[in-house]
């Protein structure tokens, strides 16, 4: 896409002055290294622990990463939902929060992988991992 | 349950000892603050915790035992360890050790009254001591509102916990004491030599801060200021506004009693460094404004430009009696009207004149004021606008009134065409009959009414552009005031060196793991954004904005009702 930005702001700016070229140039660059360090997702991480909480990761391309960490207090679920979206169905996975307030209500949710998007077998596979894990910390009864 | 230890990365590399701490038994974890040395008497020890415990109200207790082993592991040292857990009761008593060369640590625990025999599963979790203690989980805990234990943050309670603990980092290993201790702040308390002249310096600056500021405000209360047209005018000048804003700041700054919380010692902290930028940006304005005596090129161009504004609205209303943009004027009304508001602008232009001599003391006096701040030198300029347009807001009433007053007369001989009237008791249009002669005269002066219309539409519409030309004018700069009053600089720059402080949350890292060995994971703290700190800390300013939305100024203009573009605060609503 750049090099076809490039070539267009190129030809249009040669029939009139050197600089409207330049400047052409540099608004590409600025607009790319912008885009690649707030739009591109490159990697996205989920890191759970069962007696700490969750953790979710979105690496950018430029290097740049931004981190949530959820903890295990506030959590009440991960499920899979459904979503339908123009013409088909979309599978996305998400964090249940629990509602301070109201002990059964949920007053987030909180999607996961966003802009990676994974197909439903994918989902089902990290759906049962977070489940086992999830399941440990109910089982666990607390003691003094 | 899984057991939780919150090391600091500090004391890995610290010789063997005890280890002192937190034990927070809900949520089975460990806070670790510092590694007591050998030798050490027992009874020393449980006295300097009780002291500690007493200044920071947090259960201080030994927790545990900690072994650092530059040789190959030795069975004597191991069992002097076990039996250390007979001294200190604690339960559970958590060992940890670390061999040589290894990075894997291992750690178990000892329980004395545990009926299961399952193998608890720790996990290592290290902390940067010196950030910890220093940074502020955002949002911040409400300690005054009632809360369950488990209903707490657990991550907030860690940050607590280090935050408290800030005496027990008070002793460093040059300190002859019975007790040799290894936290962040052993080799040297940290202090530096500004921040504590500051300190020193602070108490007389404010005391004299005070007793200025009450001066002052003892001078502005007088009564003979508060006479109308006096008051009228303060209140319509948005410098006084500013110079009374910037000296509630003043006040709160040099205020004696000390920042209850952090949220009040961060607001402090924003207002004065606002203030320092205001008053150093001014500075330099003045500076450069008084250079090569620009005031008083200033001056000299001032007249002619309002020369020029004033020929320019001349032309204007000559354009407007003639035939303007191709429309048929009332050629009476439109001479009476055009002459009238010539007759105006005649008469502004004289007062111009006569004023011309003083014009560069007056500015140059003005001028002297912007070292109070940038924000008083941009209210001035809008002051300013607003006086050298004093005449287009003459008009532009004018104009309004005349316009107002004709549709108010044709909506009400509107009804009387069609035989209603306005029944004021009921608020609603009922229907009357009227006599021959009401509906005669009603009729022809609804009719006239009508062929006038355009003409006032005409005027008013000309005026009223020109108006909110410069209210827009007027708006941006009062945009920037604000925006430079209400901007939070000490935050922003506290987030950009020190992101540490400003904590969002927690995240963790997996470090290197290995089997049989406990899982190790290292906290960082996971800085605010910019977006949520301008928001959190902003500053309140006194203006709001026009609570008038955009069908309601529509509405407005067409009626032909006067427009107020901003009400301050305080002021009464009509």
């Amino acid at each position: 896409t750049s090099a076809v930005w490039l070539a267009a702001y190129g030809l249009f700016a040669l029939c009139e002055n050197s600089i409207v070229l330049s400047a052409a140039i540099f608004i590409t660059l600025i607009g790319l290294i912008v885009y690649l360090h707030f739009v591109k997702v490159d990697q996205e991480s989920l890191l759970i622990i069962g007696s700490l909480g969750i953790q979710v990761t979105s690496s950018y391309a430029s290097g740049k990463e931004s981190t949530t960490f959820i903890e295990m207090s506030q959590v009440k679920d991960v499920v899979i939902n459904e979503a339908i979206h123009m013409q088909k169905v979309i599978y996305y996975l998400c964090i249940l929060i629990r509602d301070p307030q109201d002990p059964l209500g949920v007053s987030e949710v909180v999607p996961l992988f966003q802009s990676s998007k994974p197909r439903l077998d994918c989902l089902v596979e990290v759906y049962k991992s977070c489940q086992e894990i999830l399941a440990q910390r109910e089982m666990a009864p607390k003691s003094s | 349950m899984v057991l939780k230890v919150f090391f600091p990365t500090c004391c890995s590399s610290a010789e063997s000892g005890i280890l002192i701490g937190r034990w927070i038994s809900e949520q089975n974890s460990a806070v670790i603050l510092a590694v007591v040395h050998f030798p050490f008497i027992p009874g020393q020890v449980k006295q300097y915790l009780s002291q500690v415990q007493q200044v920071t109200k947090i259960k201080v207790s030994v927790l545990g035992s900690w072994s650092n082993s530059q040789q190959e592991k030795e069975e004597s040292l191991s069992k002097f360890l076990e039996d250390l857990g007979t001294i200190f009761a604690h339960e559970p008593w958590i060992q940890i050790s670390k061999e040589r060369d290894s990075k894997f640590w291992s750690c178990s625990t000892l329980q004395k009254e545990s009926n299961n025999s399952k193998e608890e599963e720790i996990i290592l979790v290290y902390y940067d001591q010196r950030k910890v203690m220093l940074s502020q989980l955002h949002p911040p805990m409400d300690t005054t509102t009632e809360r369950k234990a488990d209903d707490a943050s657990k991550l907030a309670t860690v940050f607590d916990t280090v935050a408290n603990s800030k005496i027990l980092f008070m002793t460093d290993r040059y300190d002859d004491g019975p007790i040799k201790l290894t936290h962040w702040q052993s080799d040297g308390v940290e202090a530096s030599i500004i921040v504590e002249l500051l300190k020193q310096a602070s108490v007389p600056a404010c005391l004299l801060l005070t007793f200025l500021l009450s001066l002052i405000s003892v001078v502005c209360k007088n009564r003979m200021l508060k006479y109308w047209p006096l008051s009228f005018l303060w209140s319509k000048l948005s410098t006084c506004e500013q110079l009374g804003h910037r000296l509630q700041h003043l006040q709160i700054i040099s205020s004696s009693k000390k920042a209850q919380n952090q949220t009040q010692l961060m607001r402090k902290a924003n207002i004065f460094v606002s203030l320092l930028i205001d008053v150093a940006l001014g500075i330099l304005l003045m500076s450069w404004l008084y250079r090569k005596n620009r005031i008083g090129h200033l001056a000299d161009t001032l007249i002619p430009v309002a020369d020029r504004v004033a020929k320019e609205l001349q032309d204007l209303l000559q354009w407007l009696m003639g035939a303007p943009a191709g429309l048929k004027m009332n050629r009476a009304l439109d001479q009476v009207l055009g002459r009238f508001f010539l007759y105006h602008i005649h008469l502004w232009i004289s007062y111009i004149h006569l004023m011309s001599p003083f014009i560069e003391m007056i500015l140059w006096y003005v001028g002297l004021s912007t070292c109070l701040g940038l924000t008083v030198a941009l209210c001035i300029l809008s002051d300013i606008i607003a006086l050298l347009t004093f005449h287009i807001y003459c008009f532009y009433v004018y104009g309004a009134r005349l316009y107002c007053l004709k549709v108010y007369g044709l909506s009400s001989l509107w009804r009387l065409f069609r035989g209603k009237k306005w029944n004021v008791l009921r608020q609603r249009v009922d229907s009357c009959s009227y006599d021959l002669d009401q509906l005669f005269i009603g009729t022809l002066l609804f009719t006239i009414l009508l062929f006038l219309l355009p003409t006032t539409a005409l005027y008013y519409l000309v005026f009223t552009l020109l108006r909110l030309l410069v209210v827009v004018v007027q708006g941006l700069i009062h945009l920037l005031v604000d925006l430079i009053d209400s901007l939070p600089l000490y935050s922003i720059i506290l987030r950009l060196c020190r992101s540490y402080r400003l904590a969002a949350g927690v995240k963790f890292r997996v470090l290197e793991q290995m089997h049989g060995k406990p899982l190790r994971l290292l906290m960082q703290i996971n800085p605010l954004s910019y977006g949520s700190v301008v928001q959190m800390y902003s500053l309140p300013t006194y203006s709001c904005y026009p609570k008038d939305s955009w069908t309601s100024l529509c509405k407005k203009l067409f009626l032909g009702e006067l427009i107020y573009p901003w009400k301050h605060k305080g002021e009464k609503q009509d």
